[in-house]
């Protein structure tokens, strides 16, 4: 497992969600606002965030990980992709 | 034994046809699988006990024959005994959406409660978790999953009094989603329903061997008839999942369909691209798909470039062309209107871009000639008609585009507790509201008479949406539009909301966009894809002063593609 500098795990999952999944690169996402719970994107998102976290990190997010009381945040992902 | 064309004389109503079931009460009947649970196993004969239990624990709850009973539970093993119980007592039951964390419970019981006052509901199932939430405002009793099991056991299967439908009487409702579709609940016949499963195993070549593997949700009709009410009474097994589960975990449906060899499944076009790209490779190591008949899709507009995607994906996972199929739907038609037939791919037919937008005319391209490429449904299933009709009514040749009308032995009843509304023309057709054309006798369809949205699936009214739009603080009210944009990725047409505001300051813009977001989220559980601020004067107006839906979302794509390009 190589070692993940925390704020560029943190940074490069913002763009990605920002771009990808809200599709609006203005929009000011913040670490602990809930992403799900908020409408900002829907639940098919947990599973194309697992598709980019296995790409884009090497790691392998299980599926009872991949939940909304589990990844509804970016710190919660964060943390999860730093776990390895 | 199966409900087959030939053998359809033999039974009257839902309630009869259940025999087939019962011939092998040992045989699984439902395989309810999860992505945190081992799968739970019910048998033909632990079905029609613990049916016959939720059938006594209504009528303990005050249900008697003819009520109507809501079920708003999450899709488990509960809300389908609640559903085939009332069934069996001779109650008329509707599958619902459940509540929701994410949902305003206040908007979500408004409109609940505009469907007990209008359709009379005598009862609410939902799961214990909202049922308090829902039992504070609900104008009629709403049961928690704990008082109707509690019921059911006190009761048991000998507190259970059978009834005897007759075949016209409402077996069930399907409502469409949204404060528009509410409005409108499906009403079917026994003899309705048991024609569609009849005519429909035909078009399929349904098989005893047959095992039929489904994430849909059971409140719409693809979920309902294909994936719970067919299998249940053809006596063949049901490998369900929850759609939330399923969406969040969409390898879930391929595991399903390598261990228990299933054979059939239905999915939106979405749902090709869904598991096309977002099931990962790990999840596919050892996962075998040789076992199926046909991948049928369902329910929104199917893209050649999604087969495609879908194909390539899962080619060495046993996936054949020949087991991509079409079928086009409706609830009004119980289910099916069309199926392609199984064992050949459905047929594309190319045709000449410009002569389908500007004459309406499906004409196949010429050399040199932009094309778009139309994915056939099929032919019309056994005893169900469809032509092509103008404006006036007036029946279209082949390759001509107009709406599409069925006529059919399935059909709804009427709406429930609607006599104002008659759905059928003098001469007993249903103008389905689709656009589209015949050609060498199968049916194609390019789009919507009205600006129905079809996203993931689910129809959504642009209306209900552009309610709580016009409610945000900051839009100009009566100034914003909703509509759906396609997107190849996704495979689905995504939901774009313009809205004018008179801000020019960013930070005020970007929180008036989250507002509009989080708005539609929580008061109608739809996710908006695309947000779009613009300035006074930016929407273009009908003549009579109205937002023109169609005329917008030409600008708004028209816009989006210069600034892509």
């Amino acid at each position: 497992m190589p070692n993940l500098d925390e704020n560029l795990v943190r940074e490069t999952i913002r763009a990605y969600i920002t771009h990808e999944l809200i599709r609006d690169p203005d929009y000011d996402l913040t670490d602990d606002e809930g992403i799900i719970t908020g409408g900002l994107m829907d639940s098919f998102a947990l599973a194309d965030f697992a598709v980019f976290v296995e790409q884009e990190f090497g790691v392998y997010i299980p599926d009872p990980d991949l939940t909304v009381e589990k990844m509804d945040t970016l710190n919660q992902m964060v943390a999860r992709v730093m776990q390895g | 034994m199966m409900l087959s064309l030939t053998a359809r004389a033999e039974y009257e109503t839902l309630l009869d046809a259940a025999a087939l079931r019962e011939a092998r009460p040992d045989a699984a009947a439902i395989i309810f699988v999860a992505t945190d649970a081992e799968p739970v196993v019910v048998t033909g004969a632990a079905f029609q006990a613990r049916t016959q239990a939720y059938a006594a624990g209504l009528q303990r709850a005050g249900v008697t024959a003819g009520d109507l009973v809501i079920i708003a539970h999450i899709q488990n093993l509960e809300s389908i005994y609640a559903f085939w119980g009332a069934l069996q007592m001779g109650a008329i039951p509707s599958m619902f959406p459940t509540l929701t964390e994410k949902l305003d419970p206040d908007v979500y019981m408004r409109n609940m409660n505009a469907l007990v006052r209008r359709s009379h509901v005598r009862l609410i199932f939902t799961s214990d978790a909202f049922a308090p939430v829902m039992a504070r405002t609900a104008d009629c009793p709403v049961v928690g999953s704990s008082e109707l099991a509690g019921l059911a056991e006190d009761a048991g299967v000998e507190g259970f009094r059978p009834h005897a439908p007759h075949p016209d009487d409402i077996a069930f409702l399907q409502h469409s989603s949204g404060t528009t579709g509410l409005q409108k609940g499906v009403a079917l016949s026994h003899r309705a329903v048991l024609n569609q499963l009849a005519s429909y195993a035909r078009a399929i070549e349904l098989r005893p061997d047959d095992v039929i593997v489904s994430w849909l949700p059971l409140y719409h009709d693809m979920g309902l008839i294909a994936g719970f009410i067919q299998p249940l009474v053809q006596g063949i097994p049901l490998v369900l999942m929850s759609p939330f589960d399923w969406v969040r975990h969409p390898a879930l449906l391929l595991r399903a369909i390598h261990a228990y060899q299933g054979t059939l499944t239905w999915l939106p076009n979405f749902a090709y691209n869904h598991l096309a790209r977002r099931v990962r490779q790990q999840d596919m190591a050892d996962i075998r798909l040789d076992s199926m008949r046909m991948f049928i899709n369902c329910s929104e507009p199917v893209r050649d470039d999604s087969h495609q995607l879908f194909l390539h994906r899962f080619a060495d996972a046993g996936v054949r062309e020949d087991m991509l199929a079409v079928s086009y739907a409706m609830a009004e038609n119980t289910f099916a209107v069309t199926q392609t037939p199984s064992g050949r791919p459905p047929r594309r037919d190319v045709v000449s871009r410009r002569a389908l937008a500007e004459d309406r005319i499906a004409r196949p391209v010429k050399e040199d000639e932009a094309a778009t490429v139309l994915v056939s449904c099929g032919p019309t299933i056994p005893n169900t008609q469809a032509k092509v009709v103008d404006e006036g009514g007036r029946d279209l040749p082949e390759r001509r585009v107009g709406e599409i009308a069925i006529r059919s032995d399935c059909m709804l009843t009427g709406y429930y507790q609607r006599p104002d509304l008659n759905p059928f023309t003098p001469d007993g057709w249903y103008l389905t509201g689709d656009m589209g054309y015949l050609a060498d006798g199968e049916v194609y369809i390019v789009g919507r008479k009205k600006d129905l949205i079809i996203h993931a699936g689910k129809n959504i009214y642009p209306q209900d949406i552009e309610a709580i739009v016009n409610e945000v603080a900051g839009v100009h009210p009566g100034r914003a539009v909703a509509f759906g944009a396609p997107d190849e990725r996704e495979g689905t047409e995504l939901i774009v909301v313009i809205a004018e505001v008179d801000t020019d300051a960013p930070d005020q813009r970007k929180a008036i966009a989250k507002a509009i977001r989080q708005a539609v989220a929580r008061k109608s559980d739809i996710t908006v894809g695309y947000v779009t601020l613009v300035g006074p004067k930016w929407l273009i107006k009908t003549s009579s002063g109205k937002i023109a839906r169609a005329a917008n979302r030409e600008k708004w794509l028209r816009e989006r593609a210069s600034r892509i390009a």
